[in-house]
């Protein structure tokens, strides 16, 4: 696939490294001649110095035949600008775009970016995951179908310790996908299974359903 | 009228008296204090400390309630985004952006967001001056 990224901070660096070894062909546009530079030298000639919001490097860069478009500057704004025109004026078919200010997730969503990745978010979520009290933690969206897939560990003492999958009042729509215990394989759990203090539980759930999934695992 | 407008440099600032003086109800938002020295000591509208692509300074000046919102920061996609922000988040009945890049401009327009390119605009007046 020809994938279009525009950023070349340590973000769109790592970024170009591993879709480079996935085999993809991989182009950076990035403003700092420097930058842009670093990334040449390094993997080869795979970055263009420019605007990636000006339409004459979009051209430059073959943008009318990209694949995927990914923004990962450190402004929102100009991240939102450079899908849109890759988008409407280039046909890209999928756009992804960094967003730093969580709010505006729902703006990108609401003005037609494909995907968004909110890294303010992301690091929240796994520093609550450091914390000793954390109840329920985010592990991917699946945006198209209103689904996430969420990870909850379950303390000593919460009310579903000792009881199976089935008398729990799990919420409607949400399934337990997988329970992985110390020292042995994950299993997929089914309705017999009796739950255990420190399982770690993998579920699908629909967003506005965590807290009844929190209540139904750990009690109130 | 209340109008919102993003951004107090010259441009911000003079749309500001003017439409002041006019009697409509004016808020100027800008990042920094140091920009509203623009606006003149008899403004009688309000000059905001705030950035105009975050929900709570956009509510503190007023957006759900507004007339219009223009945006004239130094930046294209700032006021690209706050523009979209004010039009699909708040539905103000009128936004205008401006837009120095022309090529941009005319995508944003194609998009329906009504928006003007100083370069254009001016471009075309220095013309008009050469070609007398």
């Amino acid at each position: 696939m020809y994938i279009i990224i525009v950023g070349g901070g340590r973000l769109g660096y790592y970024l170009t490294r591993a879709l480079l070894d996935e085999g993809h062909e991989v182009l950076v546009i990035e403003k700092d001649a420097g930058y842009s530079q670093t990334i040449n030298s390094e993997f080869g000639s795979v970055s263009l110095h420019g605007d990636g919001c000006e339409v004459a490097t979009l051209e430059a860069a073959g943008t009318g035949r990209a694949d995927i478009f990914i923004t990962v500057t450190g402004d929102d704004e100009d991240n939102l600008v450079a899908c849109q025109l890759a988008r409407h004026k280039f046909n890209v078919p999928r756009t992804i775009a960094r967003v730093r200010n969580p709010q505006h997730e729902k703006v990108f969503k609401k003005l037609g970016i494909d995907a968004t990745v909110s890294t303010t978010n992301l690091i929240l979520e796994h520093i609550k995951h450091e914390l000793p009290s954390h109840p329920l933690m985010h592990l991917l969206d699946i945006q198209e179908k209103g689904l996430e897939v969420v990870e909850v560990t379950i303390p000593p003492g919460s009310t579903s310790v000792g009881r199976q999958v089935k008398e729990l009042p799990l919420p409607v729509d949400s399934i337990l996908s997988l329970i992985i215990r110390k020292e042995r394989k994950p299993t997929v759990p089914t309705n017999s299974t009796v739950i255990q203090a420190q399982d770690q539980i993998i579920a699908v759930i629909r967003p506005e359903t965590e807290e009844d999934l929190r209540s139904a695992l750990m009690g109130d | 009228m209340r109008v919102i407008i993003m951004g107090c440099g010259r441009v911000g600032a003079q749309l500001a008296t003017l439409l002041d003086k006019d009697g409509h109800q004016v808020t100027v938002l800008d990042n920094k204090s140091y920009s509203f020295r623009w606006l003149p000591a008899d403004f009688k509208g309000t000059a905001l400390l705030g950035h105009g692509l975050d929900e709570v300074s956009l509510k503190k000046a007023g957006i759900e309630k507004a007339d219009i919102f223009i945006a004239v920061t130094q930046g294209d996609n700032r006021n690209i985004m706050a523009c979209q922000i004010a039009k699909h988040i708040f539905n103000v009945p009128k936004v205008i952006c401006r837009i120095y890049d022309p090529l941009r401009r005319d995508l944003y327009i194609t998009l329906g967001l009504e928006a003007l390119s100083p370069t254009t605009i001016f471009a075309q007046m220095l013309k008009e001056k050469v070609v007398d």
